[in-house]
C-alpha cells in the first residue's frame, strides 16, 4: 500500500477494486455472522443423536492424555458389562470447560457430565440445572458419609455420583529426606524448624506457586483449618464469617511466618515449575495434591515421591481436617435426552455402575494419581504413595473440598485469586488485604 | 477526483431505478445495516443495558440500578491499576514503540547494507500473534527457567521479571513494543518510499539541513502514515489482552480493563452486569478516542 490509499480512504480507485471490496465485504459479514452462531452450533453439537434410548451422551472435562484414556477404558467396561447401552463421550479441554459450565449447563448439555463435588455443584443444583439422584444414593454402597454429604445439595438431596478424589498434603522427596536425616513434622514449630534445616542446607524449604491463581489457596485452606477447624472454614467460605475477623488475620500472620521459608517469586512460578524443583532436589517440601508432583516426576522416580499431612497449629483442630477434591459425574437437567424415560434409566444405570469400586479400578489402573472414593474398590493394586493417601483421607474427619469448590465461584476468581496474589507480593498489609476481601464479599453475596 | 463524477452518474440513474434496482439497493444497504445492528449495536446496547442489572448468566436479571459502577469505583482494587496500564499501554507504544519505529524506518529507507534482512527480522514479530509472544515472553523472562535470568547467570537471587508486580508489565510493554514497533516501522517505509525525493532535494537546495529537512518536509508530508500509526496504536492498547492473558492471566501486576471484562463475564464468575459496567467504561475510552479522530478528520476533509 502507499500513502495515497490511507488519504483517500473511503473512495475506491476503480470499478473493480470497488465491486471486489463490496463482495468480500459481505463475504466477510457472512463469516462474521457464522462467528456470532458458532458458539451456539458447538453447544448444539452436545445434543448428540436424539434419545434412542440406549445411547448416553457425557461431557467430559478429562483432556489430558492420561485421563482422557482411563476415562475410555472405563466406559468400554461399562458398555461390555450392559446390554447394548452406550456411552458417547463429547471431551472438552478441561479449562473451557470450566469457563462456559453455566452456559453449557443451561444450553443443550449432554446427559452425563463431569464436574466436582462441594459448593462447586450446589450452587448449579441450586439453580436447578442439575436432576437429582437420591434414588441412585439408595443403593450405592461404599461411600463414607462425608463423601455423601459433599454429593448433597441445600435441598438435601444428591446430585453427584463420585468417582475419584486426590488429598492434599506436603509432599516431598524420600531419598532426601533420607540423604540428610530430615524427619516428617508433626507440628507447625516442627516444620518451621525443618524448614530453617533446610535453608542452611542450601535448599528452598518450601516450593511455592501462585501464577495459575490457584495452587496457593491449598496452603491458605490448611493454615485456615489447622488454626481454626472446619467449622470455622465451611463459614467463612459460606460468606457467614467476616473475613476482617481476628482469626482470619490470624491465618495470615502464620502465613507470613512461613513465607521466608518459601521460593520466592511465587506468583512469577506455575505448579510445575514447582514440582521440577522438588524433583531436581532444588526445593525441599511443597503443599500440592496428589497428581500434581507425579506429573512431573519421571517414571523411575515416582517412587520416590513421599507426603506428610499438613502439620498440626491448633491441638483442639489437630489434622482432622483433610483437604481432597472430589470428581463425579452428575446428570444435566436440561439434557434433552434425560426427558425420554428410557434414556434416563441408561443415564442413571451407567452411575451405578461407575459408583462401583470395580469401575474405579478401571480407571485408577491407568491413571494412578488419584484414589477411590468407593471402600469397595481394589486397594491391593495401588502404589504405597496410593496407599498412604488412602489412610490419609479415611483418617479424616472432614473432608475439605478446595477453596475455589467450597465457596462461590465469582468470589473465588474475582476476589480470592488476586488477593491470595497481592498478599504473597506484599504481605505486610494484611488489614489493608482482609478490608478489600471482606468489602467485595459483601457486594458478591448479597448479590444472591 | 473520482467521487464528483460517480456521484453525478448516481443521480442520473436515480430517474431510471425499476422495482428491481430498488429491491437490489435495499438488499444490499439492507443486509449490511441488518448486520451492523444486528453484530455491533444491538451487543453493544445490550451491554449497556447488562451495566445497570445484577445477572449470573442463570437466573434472572435484577436491576440495580448505578450500583455496578459505585462498585467498581469504590469497591474493585484491580479496576484502577487496570484503567493505569491501558495509559501506560498507550503513552509506551505511542510514544516509545512508535517513534522508534519510525526511526527505524528512516533508518532502512537511507539504505543501510543488508536493509532487506533487516526489514524482514524486524517485521517478523507482527506475524506472530500476542498470544504467541506472550509464551515467548515466558520463555525469555520465568524466573527458574527464563532465557534472560540464565545468560545474566543470577541465580542466587533471581530478578522475578513475570511475577514482581512492579516490573512484570514493563517487561510485558518490552514484548508488545517489540511486535508493534515493527508494524510502526513497515507502515512508514511505505510512506517514506512513497515520499518525492524532489522535494527533498528542493529542501536541499534552499540549504535545509537532515534534521530540518525530515522534520519539515518529510514528516508532515507522511501526516496520512501518522494518522493511521496513532489509530492502530491506540487500538493496540485499548484491546491489548492476549499477551498479558498469556502470561498470568492478567492478574498480580499486569490487569487490563480487558482482562477484567473477561474474568468477569467468561469463566464461572458470571457476574455478567459487573463486568458489563466494565466494558461500558471500555467503550466510552475508546468512544472518546473515535470522536477525536473523526472531528479531525472531517475538519481535515473540509479543509482540503
Amino acid at each position: 500500500m502507499t500513502q495515497s490509499d490511507y488519504g483517500r480512504s473511503g473512495v475506491p480507485g476503480s470499478v473493480a477494486g470497488h465491486r471486489m471490496s463490496r463482495r468480500s465485504l459481505l463475504r466477510g459479514a457472512a463469516v462474521g455472522a457464522g462467528a456470532v452462531t458458532l458458539p451456539a452450533l458447538l453447544t448444539a453439537c452436545g445434543g448428540g443423536p436424539g434419545g434412542d434410548g440406549s445411547t448416553i451422551t457425557l461431557g467430559s472435562n478429562s483432556s489430558d492424555p492420561v485421563p482422557k484414556k482411563a476415562f475410555a477404558d472405563a466406559f468400554a467396561a461399562y458398555e461390555a458389562q450392559s446390554d447394548g447401552r452406550k456411552v458417547k463421550v463429547n471431551t472438552v479441554d478441561h479449562n473451557t470447560f470450566q469457563e462456559n459450565i453455566s452456559r453449557y449447563l443451561q444450553g443443550k448439555p449432554d446427559d452425563v457430565f463431569m464436574w466436582f463435588a462441594g459448593n462447586r455443584m450446589q450452587f448449579f443444583a441450586e439453580k436447578g440445572l442439575l436432576h437429582d439422584i437420591s434414588d441412585n444414593w439408595q443403593e450405592y454402597k461404599g461411600f463414607s458419609p462425608a463423601l455423601k454429604a459433599q454429593s448433597t445439595g441445600a435441598d438435601g438431596k444428591q446430585y453427584l455420583t463420585p468417582y475419584y478424589y486426590y488429598p492434599w498434603a506436603v509432599f516431598h522427596r524420600r531419598s532426601l529426606f533420607a540423604d540428610r536425616g530430615y524427619q516428617a513434622p508433626k507440628t507447625l514449630d516442627e516444620y518451621v524448624a525443618l524448614a530453617r534445616q533446610m535453608k542452611k542446607d542450601k535448599l528452598d524449604p518450601i516450593a511455592f506457586c501462585d501464577k495459575d491463581g490457584w495452587p496457593a489457596m491449598g496452603t491458605f485452606d490448611y493454615l485456615d483449618m489447622r488454626t481454626n477447624g472446619y467449622a470455622f472454614h465451611k463459614s467463612l467460605m459460606a460468606g457467614e464469617v467476616a473475613w476482617t475477623d481476628k482469626r482470619v488475620r490470624e491465618v495470615f500472620d502464620t502465613w507470613r511466618r512461613l513465607l521466608p521459608y518459601c521460593q520466592q517469586g511465587a506468583n512469577g512460578r506455575t505448579w510445575q515449575e514447582a514440582a521440577n524443583s522438588l524433583q531436581k532436589k532444588e526445593a525441599g517440601m511443597a503443599v500440592f495434591g496428589l497428581p500434581h508432583p507425579g506429573a512431573q516426576f519421571p517414571k523411575d522416580e515416582q517412587d520416590d515421591i513421599d507426603f506428610f499431612p499438613f502439620p498440626v497449629i491448633a491441638p483442639e483442630h489437630g489434622q482432622d481436617a483433610v483437604e481432597a477434591p472430589i470428581d463425579g459425574f452428575l446428570l444435566a437437567k436440561k439434557s434433552k435426552n434425560l426427558k425420554n424415560k428410557k434414556t434416563l434409566e441408561s443415564a442413571k444405570d451407567l452411575l451405578k455402575w461407575l459408583a462401583t469400586g470395580k469401575a474405579e479400578d478401571i480407571y485408577l489402573k491407568s491413571d494412578p494419581n488419584n484414589i477411590a472414593v468407593s471402600d469397595q474398590a481394589d486397594i491391593s493394586a495401588y502404589s504405597p504413595l496410593q496407599k498412604k493417601a488412602v489412610e490419609l483421607v479415611s483418617g479424616a474427619k472432614q473432608i475439605s473440598q478446595f477453596l475455589d469448590r467450597d465457596t462461590r465461584p465469582d468470589f473465588s476468581s474475582t476476589v480470592m485469586i488476586p488477593a491470595i496474589q497481592k498478599f504473597i507480593s506484599d504481605p505486610n498489609d494484611v488489614d489493608g488485604l482482609v478490608n478489600d476481601i471482606e468489602r467485595q464479599k459483601k457486594t458478591i453475596f448479597a448479590a444472591g | 477526483m473520482s467521487l464528483i463524477p460517480a456521484r453525478r452518474t448516481g443521480r442520473r440513474a436515480a430517474r431510471r431505478f425499476t422495482g428491481r434496482d430498488l429491491a437490489v439497493l435495499g438488499v444490499l444497504l439492507g443486509i449490511p445495516v441488518l448486520l451492523d445492528a444486528a453484530i455491533v449495536w444491538g451487543p453493544t446496547l445490550a451491554s449497556v443495558m447488562l451495566s445497570f442489572t445484577g445477572w449470573d448468566g442463570v437466573g434472572d436479571i435484577k436491576w440495580v440500578g448505578t450500583q455496578n459502577y459505585e462498585n467498581l469505583f469504590t469497591n474493585y482494587p484491580q479496576f484502577w491499576p487496570a484503567a493505569r496500564h491501558n495509559l501506560l499501554w498507550l503513552a509506551f507504544l505511542g510514544l516509545v514503540a512508535a517513534p522508534f519505529g519510525l526511526l527505524l524506518a528512516v533508518l532502512i529507507d537511507r539504505g543501510v547494507r543488508f536493509s532487506r534482512f533487516y526489514q524482514s527480522t524486524l517485521y517478523m514479530p507482527v506475524v506472530l500473534s500476542l498470544a504467541v509472544v506472550g509464551f515467548i515472553a515466558q520463555l525469555v523472562f520465568s524466573r527458574d527457567q527464563g532465557a534472560l535470568n540464565a545468560v545474566i547467570g543470577d541465580t542466587g537471587s533471581p530478578t522475578d521479571w513475570l511475577g514482581d508486580p512492579d516490573l512484570n508489565i514493563w517487561m510485558v510493554l518490552l514484548a508488545a513494543a517489540w511486535r508493534h514497533t515493527g508494524y510502526v516501522m513497515i507502515l512508514y517505509l511505505a510512506g517514506l518510499k512513497a515520499v518525492d525525493p524532489s522535494l527533498k532535494e528542493a529542501a536541499a537546495i534552499d540549504g535545509a539541513g537532515e534534521a530540518q529537512t525530515f522534520f519539515r518536509i518529510v514528516l508532515p508530508t507522511l501526516r496520512p502514515v501518522n494518522v493511521i500509526v496513532g489509530v492502530i496504536t491506540v487500538i493496540e492498547s485499548l484491546r491489548a489482552f492476549d499477551i498479558v492473558y498469556a502470561v498470568n492471566h492478567g492478574r498480580n501486576g499486569l490487569e487490563l480493563l480487558s482482562v477484567l471484562v473477561t474474568d468477569n463475564i467468561i469463566g464461572e464468575a458470571s457476574r455478567i452486569g459487573f463486568g458489563s459496567a466494565i466494558a461500558v467504561v471500555m467503550l466510552l475510552v475508546s468512544l472518546g478516542f473515535v470522536v477525536t479522530y473523526l472531528v479531525q478528520e472531517i475538519r481535515g476533509e473540509k479543509n482540503r
